[in-house]
C-alpha cells in the first residue's frame, strides 16, 4: 500500500515549527546553555541573545523592549493580565469586561475572578462574532479597571473592531487587554494602532516552538506579578529564561515581519476557494463567521444532518486533519460556545468542521480536501436519521 | 474548540468505516428513535420479526464515531436472535463486542441498547393492537 499524503489543516491549534527557528535555537541547548542571570561570559551570551529577541519582538509590534514579557505561552500571558490587573487596580474597583466568545483561557481566569469578588461583564456577539463597540461603552462605569477583547477568534476567525474598542477605553482611562494568539504573525498587530494597553500572543500559533509567548504591558500599566520569584523579566515573571524557546520565538517574529503579507493574501486566496468549493459541494452548508472580516485562513463550516466527530474520523481516515465545535468531542459533551454564542442551534454546532490553512498548505492540498470531503458528507447524511434526503430528487 | 478524536478500538474503526446494515427498512416490524440526552445524538432502528425472531434490522445513526460503531454492532448482534433474548443485550454487551469504549464514550452505547428496546417495544405494541 502506497503510503497516503497526509494533509494538515488545523493550524489554528498549532503550527509547525519553522525550521529557520529551530536552527536559531540549536545552540541555546548546549554550546550556549547558561543562565541569563549569571555575570560569567555563559551567562552573557544568553542574556544578549534574550535582549536581543526582546527588541526583535518589540520592534515588531511597534513596543519598547522594557514593554515584553516573555512567558511560557497565551495561556499564561492572559492569567498574568487579567489577574495581575484585578489584584493590582481592586482598590479602584471591581468591574471587568469581557466577551462570549473568549478563549477558555480567559473565561476560566474570569470564573476565578468572578468567584474573588469581581463583577464579570460578558458581552454578546452578533451572528458573525462581533463584539459591539458601543456595548462595550455602554458597560463602562466608574467601577471598571479592565476591558478584555480576543483580536481574532480561534474558532470561527472573526476579526474584532480592536482599534476602535481601544479607542473607547483609552478615552475613559480604563485599561484594554487583547488575546492576540491567532492574530500575531498574521495580521499587522502594532500596539499603537491598536489603542491596547496589553497584548498576549504565543510563539506556537505563527511557527515558533511551543511553549513560550509573550505579554505586552504598556509602560505605566498597574499590574502584579503571577509568578513571583526571583528577579527576570524585570521582576514581573520570575523563572530561569527559557532562552531557547525565546530565540525560536523571535525568529518566528523575524519571519513573520517579511512573510506574513504574502501569506494573508495567498492563504485568503485559499480559503475562499475551500469555502467557495464547499458551499457549491454541499447542499445545507453554512459558513460561521465574518464572511470578510475574518482571519486569512481560517474556514468554518456547518453541515446539516451529520455530526463533527464522524467526519473528523473520516477526514483522519483520509489523511486530513481538522477540528470540530461538535459537542461528541469536547470533554463536557456540549458544542462549541463560540458556535451557540452566534446563534446556531446545538444540532448545527454539532455538524461543524473547522479547517485552519498555513504556510505550507498547497492547492493541491485544498483540492483534494474539495475532492473529498463532499463524498464524506454525502456518505453521514445517508446515515442520518434527520436527513429528508436529497432535495433535488 | 475540539480535542482530537478518542483512540477507538480497531473494530470500533471497522464499524464506523463499514457500517453494517445501515439504511431505512420498507415494512418495518418495529422502529425505536431515540434521542441521546448527553450530547443530542439521535439513533432509528428498523427490525423485522418473524415467528418471534428477529430476522433483519436497518438502522440510521446522526451520532459520533462509538455511536455509529455501537448502532452497527447491534444490529449484527440482534440478528437472528428471540425478541426475549434481544432484550437482554445491554449496551455494556455492545460495548464489549465492539472491544470496549473510551470511559467518555460508554453514553453513547446506551443510544444503541435504548433504540432496540423501543423497536421491540413499537413491535409488541402492534401485536396487540385491534387490526
Ligand atoms: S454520540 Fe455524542 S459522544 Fe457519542
Amino acid at each position: 500500500m502506497k503510503t497516503m499524503e497526509r494533509i494538515y489543516l488545523d493550524y489554528a491549534a498549532t503550527t509547525p515549527c519553522h525550521p529557520e527557528a529551530v536552527k536559531a535555537m540549536q545552540p541555546y541547548f548546549y554550546d550556549k546553555f547558561g543562565n541569563a542571570s549569571s555575570i560569567y561570559s555563559f551567562g552573557q551570551e544568553a542574556k544578549a541573545a534574550l535582549e536581543e529577541s526582546r527588541q526583535r519582538v518589540a520592534d515588531f509590534i511597534g513596543a519598547r523592549p522594557e514593554e515584553i514579557v516573555f512567558t511560557s505561552g497565551a495561556s499564561e500571558s492572559n492569567n498574568a493580565a487579567l489577574k495581575g490587573v484585578a489584584f493590582a487596580l481592586r482598590g479602584k474597583g471591581n468591574r471587568i469586561i469581557t466577551s462570549v466568545i473568549e478563549h477558555h483561557a480567559i473565561g476560566e481566569p474570569c470564573k476565578f475572578l468572578a468567584k474573588e469578588g469581581f463583577e464579570i461583564i460578558i458581552l454578546p456577539v452578533d451572528k458573525d462574532g462581533l463584539v459591539d463597540p458601543d456595548a462595550v461603552q455602554k458597560a463602562l462605569n466608574d467601577k471598571t479597571i479592565l476591558v478584555s477583547i480576543m483580536h481574532a477568534n480561534n474558532e470561527i476567525g472573526t476579526i474584532q473592531p480592536i482599534a476602535e474598542i481601544g479607542r473607547i477605553c483609552r478615552e475613559k482611562g480604563v485599561l484594554f487587554h487583547t488575546d492576540a494568539v491567532q492574530a500575531v504573525g498574521h495580521l499587522p498587530t502594532l500596539v499603537s494602532e491598536l489603542n491596547v494597553d496589553m497584548l498576549s500572543s504565543s510563539g506556537h500559533k505563527f511557527y515558533g516552538p511551543k511553549g513560550v509567548g509573550f505579554l505586552y504591558i504598556r509602560r505605566g500599566t498597574k499590574i502584579k506579578p503571577l509568578i513571583q520569584g526571583g528577579d527576570q523579566e524585570r521582576r514581573f515573571r520570575a523563572g530561569t529564561e527559557n532562552v531557547a524557546g525565546i530565540v525560536g520565538l523571535a525568529k518566528a517574529v523575524e519571519i513573520a515581519a517579511s512573510e506574513m503579507e504574502a501569506e494573508g493574501k495567498q492563504l485568503i486566496q485559499l480559503r475562499d476557494a475551500l469555502i467557495q468549493g464547499i458551499l457549491k459541494a454541499v447542499p445545507d452548508s453554512r459558513l460561521n463567521g465574518h464572511p470578510a472580516q475574518r482571519l486569512p485562513n481560517n474556514v468554518n463550516i456547518s453541515f446539516a444532518y451529520v455530526e463533527g466527530e464522524s467526519m473528523l474520523l473520516n477526514l483522519d481516515l483520509e489523511g486530513i486533519a481538522a477540528s470540530t465545535g461538535s459537542a461528541c468531542t469536547s470533554s463536557s459533551l456540549e458544542p462549541s460556545s463560540v458556535l451557540l454564542a452566534i446563534g446556531l442551534p446545538a444540532e448545527t454546532a454539532h455538524g461543524s468542521i473547522r479547517f485552519t490553512l498555513g504556510k505550507w498548505t498547497a492547492r493541491a492540498q485544498v483540492d483534494r480536501v474539495l475532492d473529498i470531503f463532499p463524498k464524506i458528507v454525502a456518505k453521514l447524511r445517508v446515515m442520518s436519521p434527520l436527513y429528508p434526503g436529497d432535495k433535488n430528487g | 474548540m475540539a480535542e482530537t478524536p478518542l483512540p477507538y478500538s480497531e473494530k470500533v474503526m471497522d464499524h464506523f468505516r463499514n457500517p453494517r446494515n445501515v439504511g431505512v427498512m420498507e415494512n418495518p416490524s418495529g422502529v425505536g428513535k431515540v434521542g441521546n440526552a448527553v450530547c443530542g445524538d439521535v439513533m432509528e432502528l428498523f427490525i423485522k420479526v418473524e415467528n418471534d425472531i428477529i430476522i433483519d434490522t436497518r438502522f440510521r445513526t446522526f451520532g459520533c464515531g462509538a455511536a455509529i460503531a455501537t448502532s452497527s454492532m447491534v444490529t449484527e448482534l440482534v440478528k437472528g436472535k428471540t425478541l426475549d433474548e434481544a432484550l437482554k443485550i445491554s449496551n455494556k454487551a455492545v460495548a464489549e463486542a465492539l472491544g470496549g469504549l473510551p470511559p467518555i464514550k460508554m453514553h453513547c452505547s446506551v443510544l444503541a441498547e435504548e433504540a432496540l428496546k423501543s423497536a421491540i417495544d413499537d413491535y409488541r405494541k402492534k401485536q396487540t393492537e385491534p387490526k
